[in-house]
């Protein structure tokens, strides 16, 4: 049977262990010919610069070639094409799929039509599920352990996909704390919390953003993304309450790392960047390592 | 008090009794089409008798199918659960009841509900829709595609 991976609970707490240590693996010898031979077709339906260029420096870097488009203007699907033909023909090309999509459960539809395997790079809110494994991976580098973790999770809490998928992925571990900063307006959806409580896990709700990171080993920020704001005046209201500067990691625990899906608009400060505990911008590295650890796995070539 | 109660429904069958084949009562009078194609009676050629409007203390307004030689799998029946959720099924052979079966939500339900998330990809292509059953009472199903909940109060038929 054919490995894809669409949502982030279709892998075990096992397959995500595996998929960080080849990680590793690749961090330490990033050049590895395992994809040689090997089309890998990248289908952005929606454009993503970043995550497209991290997918196609994974695949240069496993010896694969890539076809595809890197916006919906010049693909298909602007002469009416549907995404079944599209896919249905795009499979009989390559050996491996990785799709961005702007509607939700597109990529779980292609991997029913498809007989390659498919890798979501996101669909719409839903899931984007190789970005929690970078996380993962960031969490474990700078922590040592994915176990007792205490994580503040702080912004945009309820539309931001990225957060619930690593809320999701880290309720697999032993021990975490899930502290949840967001304004009223954007708080972690009931679904979530109900998960962690049937799983008898400790998280905390809080609308200032305070002192309370002293605890934190992990601060994940996220941006207010306008795009999921229907009502402008609402998204006005929320954007600027969560910033996070240097005076406040004064007072933080020295193993606190920052992480943050970026793109960051003004969430941190520019002067959080030169701090040892700022993280974003290794964790979007260490995202090419953990994106040719799934793609070996998926393939079987690892 | 049995056979007062069996003749009772001897007496009520007689209307329009069936010889063999299967009563399915306590249909919300509104939700009778739907059921009727549901379970695709529109499109065979036994004999089908049903009512609708009919007085009930439980629905308000009740309607019955009734329909010869043809006897439903649980797996089938059920997928009227959703919209006939008190439907009660008599399966008849040779004009007596021998059965009597009510309705179940099955775990998983399929092509019968639309997803209420606009941003679904069911929404906007071909694709027979498909949802896990996470809660019964009351009702709430997950799509299979988007992963989004659609609860009891925004559950639309196709």
């Amino acid at each position: 049977m054919k490995k894809d991976l669409i949502s982030i609970t279709d892998f075990s707490k096992e397959e995500y262990l595996r998929i960080l240590e080849l990680a590793a693996e690749f961090e330490a010898k990033p050049n590895q010919e395992l994809l040689k031979g090997k089309v890998v077709a990248s289908l952005f339906f929606e454009p993503s610069t970043r995550t497209r260029l991290s997918f196609e420096t994974a695949i240069n870097r496993l010896g694969g070639r890539i076809i595809g488009f890197a916006d919906p203007d010049s693909s298909s699907a602007t002469k009416g094409e549907t995404l079944h033909d599209t896919i249905k023909m795009v499979s009989n090309y390559a050996d491996l799929i990785v799709m961005r999509h702007p509607l939700e459960g597109a990529a779980r539809y292609a991997a029913e039509v498809s007989p390659v395997p498919v890798i979501n790079a996101g669909d719409g809110a839903n899931q984007h599920p190789t970005q929690t494994l970078l996380d993962l991976y960031s969490i474990l580098k700078t922590q040592g352990t994915l176990d007792n973790i205490n994580i503040f999770m702080v912004g945009d809490l309820k539309y931001g996909r990225t957060v619930h998928s690593l809320l999701q992925a880290m309720s697999e571990f032993e021990n975490p704390i899930f502290n949840f900063v967001a304004p009223t307006t954007l708080q972690m959806p009931r679904a979530y919390k109900h998960h962690l409580e049937a799983k008898g896990i400790r998280y905390f709700e809080h609308e200032e953003f305070t002192d309370i990171i002293s605890a934190a080993d992990i601060i994940y920020m996220t941006r207010v993304q306008k795009e999921r704001f229907s009502d402008p005046i609402e998204y006005e209201k929320v954007k600027d309450v969560y910033i996070l500067n240097n005076e406040m990691l004064s007072k933080t625990k020295p193993n606190v790392r920052i992480l943050h899906p970026l793109p960051r608009v003004n969430e941190i400060s520019t002067d959080v960047d030169s701090n040892e505990k700022a993280y974003y911008f290794e964790q979007a590295r260490n995202g090419v390592f953990t994106r040719e650890a799934i793609i070996s796995y998926v393939m079987n070539v690892k | 008090m049995e056979s007062k109660d069996s003749e009772k429904k001897k007496l009520k069958l007689k209307v329009s009794a069936i010889k063999e084949g299967t009563v399915i009562d306590h249909i919300p009078a509104k939700s009778l089409f739907k059921v009727i194609s549901i379970l695709g009676l529109d499109k065979i050629e036994n004999q089908i008798t049903f009512g609708t409007n009919l007085d009930s203390k439980k629905l308000g307004a009740k309607a019955i199918i009734k329909v010869t030689d043809v006897f439903f799998e649980d797996q089938e029946i059920n997928k009227i659960a959703l919209i006939a959720p008190h439907a009660k099924l008599n399966i008849i052979r040779d004009y007596e009841v021998v059965e009597k079966k009510i309705v179940e939500i099955p775990d998983k339900i399929t092509g019968i509900v639309k997803c209420f998330n606009p941003k679904c990809i069911t929404n906007h292509e071909k694709i027979r829709t498909c949802f896990s059953v996470i809660s019964k009472a009351p009702i709430s199903l997950k799509c299979k595609y988007c992963e989004k909940i659609t609860t009891a109060e925004q559950i639309r038929m196709l």
